[in-house]
């Protein structure tokens, strides 16, 4: 047996590694994603002081900082039974907006990016953002840079930082937008959906047609039947904030559908001796280890788990870009490689969101912040989506305010499952193929950057 | 004139201070111009058998970030440091060991399981830990064990220089960068940050007074978003925590966690007693109304919602902390 | 030091203001009072003087306990130091806890410049507190995890 190993895997959050056993015959034996760390928020932020959760959990992401902040403090708001006001949650979809583009935006030029607008067989020195400068010019680099700032800045005017902001509250927040801190972010959004646009046009002019992307983009290797999860609201639509759990099958049937509250009847996580990542699975179908079939409950999250799991985007250009989308690839999609072109619509999507938001200045400017917080009723369960899926943070408190239990499942853990068979199946073809070279190696990395996967998150 | 190569890395990390990297926006083409980056997990194809094949101190400059939780991270750093001149202590986490560094309220055991075992929505008949084993093909998968303790990383191998922070404010890292970049760096082993504190930065009104009690953020009905958050009664790490960030949470009416670290000790004391510091900070602005017929009573009244003090005093330094971890009596 | 409590002698470092409780410590030896020798005396100008630094500082370096001893409320030299140290007291006691080591080990007491027999009882009393509780268990590298 000989070990093929990429370590550390690259241009993602978190570590991990792939190790590639060949048998006797050369053909691919076994293909682990094995992520060898753990930080174990779930048992140090047990006995902390209940408010400044948000904050630490914060810290399990500084590429996705904002949704573990928001999450926390909307278990938090159901810990004090305090429903945050209408000015309140308007506060925290601004920020949540802004964290979505900017965020999606970094992984698709910088992280993901750079393997379909370069090319995957790119030399490594070039394949990242210094190659994509040299390529398309300093002046898109600027582009980019300017409107992953957009986001940033949002972030840092409601929550003092853009990395790890400070700004939840049970109950509300600690800060709004003065009327011209919001005509700026209005001018930002407006910015935004125009690159938003910008950005799938050079999605469909440099990658759609490329050679290896659209065979690729059609192969079994880059494919997964499985069930998807999402938010939606009360239309089937994706809700980036709020909401209830959609879970539907690889032919887009709803399976299951309930408040994220509930989220353990439906909800349990394997654990493999080889990686210190757990495996979430649908507690329905149950689990069947790391093989692909109807009869396992493993799941997608994320751009295209949730575009699986929902029907359509409310915002006008967002909707005619999805039933593009739909027309191309269908509707269930199991293609990996089109969450690169949803995530780029919910950019779209997001961004018209965020200009509709920020239009309604009623509602950014009068009403309190806060609702004040009732007794300690000990336990709640907060949810939403970040731009790599669906978050969950329950707390159980005492009445002293101290966590006594704290419980995460974090987006990529999630995807564990799903990204594990789809660097199985790529590493399969190439090496089944002949393929060795480390340069090769790369189009196995492919499979999994498409998630555009976090693992210090999904260790956590 | 060849470039200098620089390298980042992320041990116990979440990344942020990756993206702090990012976030320099438009500065990175200028340190793009003076150094090649050779090695960057986050955002460049390079790999670990990369690094091992460069020449000890080929690297001019690592930016280090990420505390020492398991057996890779030290691993790593050990390489690192033979690779490089020049070794930065990047954020709070390598600096001082960050907010992982909690994990040392609890040991190796009782983290894998509660997270294995315990877990509410964890389904583990067999009770297994994530641990080297072989598979059914007779495969060796060797994982890396969890260290006892997190460390900081001076405590596994030497550092030339601290850049603190969570993640290290622009500006902090701007200056340090055009630094290194100029070579008018100050002596070895310094904090590449201004050295007072939070409070010199915070624009919110002082006025001098004590407080009657320390309150929990909630249990404020109304925070005034103009004055000092500690004469309100909430317990702000400001008078314990180096400047540099521009007091960034109070300004988002917030109070300071204490990210940067405490500003550098008296050169007698070694240790970083971040919670030392703001134990006597508290002690001094907290009052209670009578002080002739102080009693017990009052003071634990005044006092009594400092319920976690370790978890808000050495929220990020506490395995740079003289107690470093939690004892058994 | 051995763990058993027969050949355990515990090593408590004391903080005294130099205004009462040392005076009282000073006049305890003068007028020729016997008690255990197990405190080691580090006078401070006053009680708030004591840093909690000191206090974790002597943890670290070895001792079983620490005394902090000081004038009664309302004595202080320097009107409210000693309400200060009341006040890191709690704080200390608490993070001590939370460390693993037993708060009782960190003792806070009231002696004036008179009160030699109070000082004595005091350290006798203390003595045996650590003696009981046992080595302190910061000396210990093997104590928390196997």
């Amino acid at each position: 047996m000989t070990l093929i190993e990429i370590n550390p895997i690259t241009r993602l959050e978190g570590h991990g590694n792939i190790k590639i056993f060949k048998d006797g015959n050369g053909k691919v034996e076994a293909a682990y994603l094995q992520i060898p760390e753990l930080r174990a928020f779930e048992r140090f932020c047990m006995d902390r002081q209940c408010e400044l959760m948000p904050q630490l959990t914060s810290r399990i992401c500084g590429v996705c900082p904002v949704p573990h902040h928001l999450a926390s403090i909307k278990a938090l708001d159901r810990v004090f039974d305090a429903p945050p006001t209408a000015r309140a949650v308007a506060m925290r979809k601004l920020m949540h907006f802004g964290y979505m583009i900017e965020d999606h935006l970094l992984h698709f030029y910088f992280l993901g990016g750079p393997d379909l607008l370069l090319g995957p067989d790119c030399p490594p020195e070039k394949r990242n953002i210094v190659g994509i400068i040299e390529q398309y010019g300093k002046d898109v680099a600027t582009e980019i840079m300017k409107h992953r700032r957009f986001g940033q800045d949002i972030i840092r005017m409601l929550g003092g930082k853009a990395i790890h902001p400070a700004f939840g509250i049970p109950g509300g927040v600690s800060n709004s937008l003065t009327e011209d801190q919001l005509d700026g972010v209005e001018e930002m959004a407006r910015s935004c959906v125009e690159f938003a646009q910008f950005s799938l046009s050079l999605y469909k002019e440099k990658i759609m047609g490329d050679e290896f992307f659209s065979r690729a983009v059609v192969s079994d290797e880059y494919s997964l039947d499985c069930y998807n999860m999402g938010l939606v609201n009360k239309k089937n639509g994706p809700d980036y904030y709020d909401g209830d759990i959609r879970i539907t099958d690889a032919d887009g049937k709803e399976v299951v559908r309930f408040h994220p509250s509930e989220y353990l009847d439906h909800i349990g996580e394997a654990v493999e001796r080889f990686s210190y990542m757990k495996f979430p699975f649908y507690k329905g179908i149950g689990w069947k280890g790391l093989v692909e079939s109807k009869d396992n409950g493993i799941y997608r999250v994320g751009p295209l788990g949730r575009y699986n799991a929902s029907n359509g985007y409310s915002t006008p250009l967002a909707q005619k870009e999805g039933k593009e989308l739909e027309r191309a690839f269908g509707r269930p999609c199991n293609m990996t490689l089109a969450y690169h072109w949803v995530r780029l619509t919910e950019v779209l999507n997001v961004s018209e969101e965020l200009l509709d938001l920020v239009r309604n200045r009623k509602l950014m400017l009068d009403g309190g912040l806060r609702t004040p917080v009732g007794k300690i009723t000990g336990h709640g369960v907060g949810c939403i989506e970040a731009a790599r899926g669906t978050l969950i943070h329950d707390y159980e408190v005492d009445g002293n305010g101290l966590m006594k239990d704290v419980n995460l499942i974090v987006p990529t853990t999630h995807n564990a499952a799903a990204i594990s068979l789809s660097i199985a199946k790529a590493a399969q073809r190439e090496i089944d193929n002949g393929i060795e070279e480390t340069d090769r190696m790369n189009r196995v990395e492919v499979a999994l950057r498409a998630y555009d996967p976090c693992f210090g998150c999904a260790t956590h | 004139m060849s470039k200098g190569k620089i390298a980042f890395y992320w041990a116990g990390s979440c990344g942020g201070c990756e993206v702090s990297v990012v976030d320099l926006d438009e500065t990175l083409f200028d340190v793009l111009e003076h150094f090649d980056i050779v090695f960057w997990p986050c955002a460049m194809d390079i790999k670990y058998s990369n690094v091992e094949d460069m020449g000890d101190g080929e690297i001019d400059v690592c930016f280090f970030n990420g505390c020492i939780r398991n057996e890779e991270n030290q691993e790593i750093a050990e390489l690192l440091r033979k690779k490089s001149k020049i070794m930065i202590a990047f954020g709070s986490c390598s600096h001082l060991g960050g907010i992982p560094g909690l994990g040392n309220l609890s040991t190796r055991e009782e983290i894998l399981e509660q997270v294995y075992k315990k877990s509410k929505s964890v389904s583990n008949e067999k009770g297994i830990y994530p641990s080297s084993s072989v598979d059914e093909h007779g495969n060796e998968i060797e994982v890396p064990a969890l260290r006892k303790y997190v460390s900081a990383l001076d405590d596994v191998v030497d550092v030339d220089y601290y850049i603190p922070g969570c993640p290290p404010p622009t500006d902090v890292i701007k200056t340090a960068v055009l630094a290194l970049i100029s070579g008018n760096v100050p002596p070895r082993t310094e904090v590449l940050a201004p050295n007072r504190t939070v409070c010199h930065e915070c624009k919110k009104e002082k006025r001098d007074i004590a407080v009657k009690e320390i309150k929990r953020i909630y249990q404020l009905d109304d925070i005034d978003p103009k004055r000092c958050l500690l004469e309100q009664g909430l317990v702000c790490m400001g008078p314990a925590t180096r400047e540099g960030c521009g007091a960034a949470c109070p300004t988002a009416n917030m109070p300071c966690t204490g990210c940067m670290g405490p500003p550098s000790a008296d050169p007698l004391s070694e240790n970083c007693e971040q919670g030392a510091r703001m134990i006597s900070a508290i002690a001094s602005i907290t009052d209670v109304v009578d002080e002739k017929n102080s009693e017990e009573d009052e003071i634990k009244a005044a006092l009594d919602e400092i319920r976690d003090p370790v978890g808000i005093m050495y929220m990020y330094s506490m395995p740079k902390s003289i107690l470093k971890r939690r004892r058994k009596e | 030091m051995n763990d058993d409590n027969g050949g355990f002698e515990p090593k408590i470092v004391g903080f005294l203001c130099n205004w009462c409780s040392y005076a009282g410590a000073d006049l305890a030896g003068s007028s020729r009072l016997k008690y255990r020798p197990n405190v080691r005396v580090i006078r401070v100008m006053c009680s708030g003087r004591v840093d909690p630094l000191f206090v974790f500082k002597a943890f670290e370096k070895g001792a079983d306990g620490v005394l902090i001893a000081g004038c009664h409320p309302g004595d202080c030299h320097y009107q409210c130091g000693n309400y200060k140290t009341m006040r890191r007291m709690h704080v200390m006691k608490k993070m001590l806890g939370q460390m693993g080591i037993d708060p009782e080990r960190l003792r806070l007491e009231w002696v004036s410049a008179a009160e030699s027999t109070r000082f004595v009882n005091i350290v006798n009393d203390m003595t045996e507190t650590i003696r009981e509780l046992g080595s302190s268990p910061m000396k210990s590298e093997a104590d928390c995890d196997e």
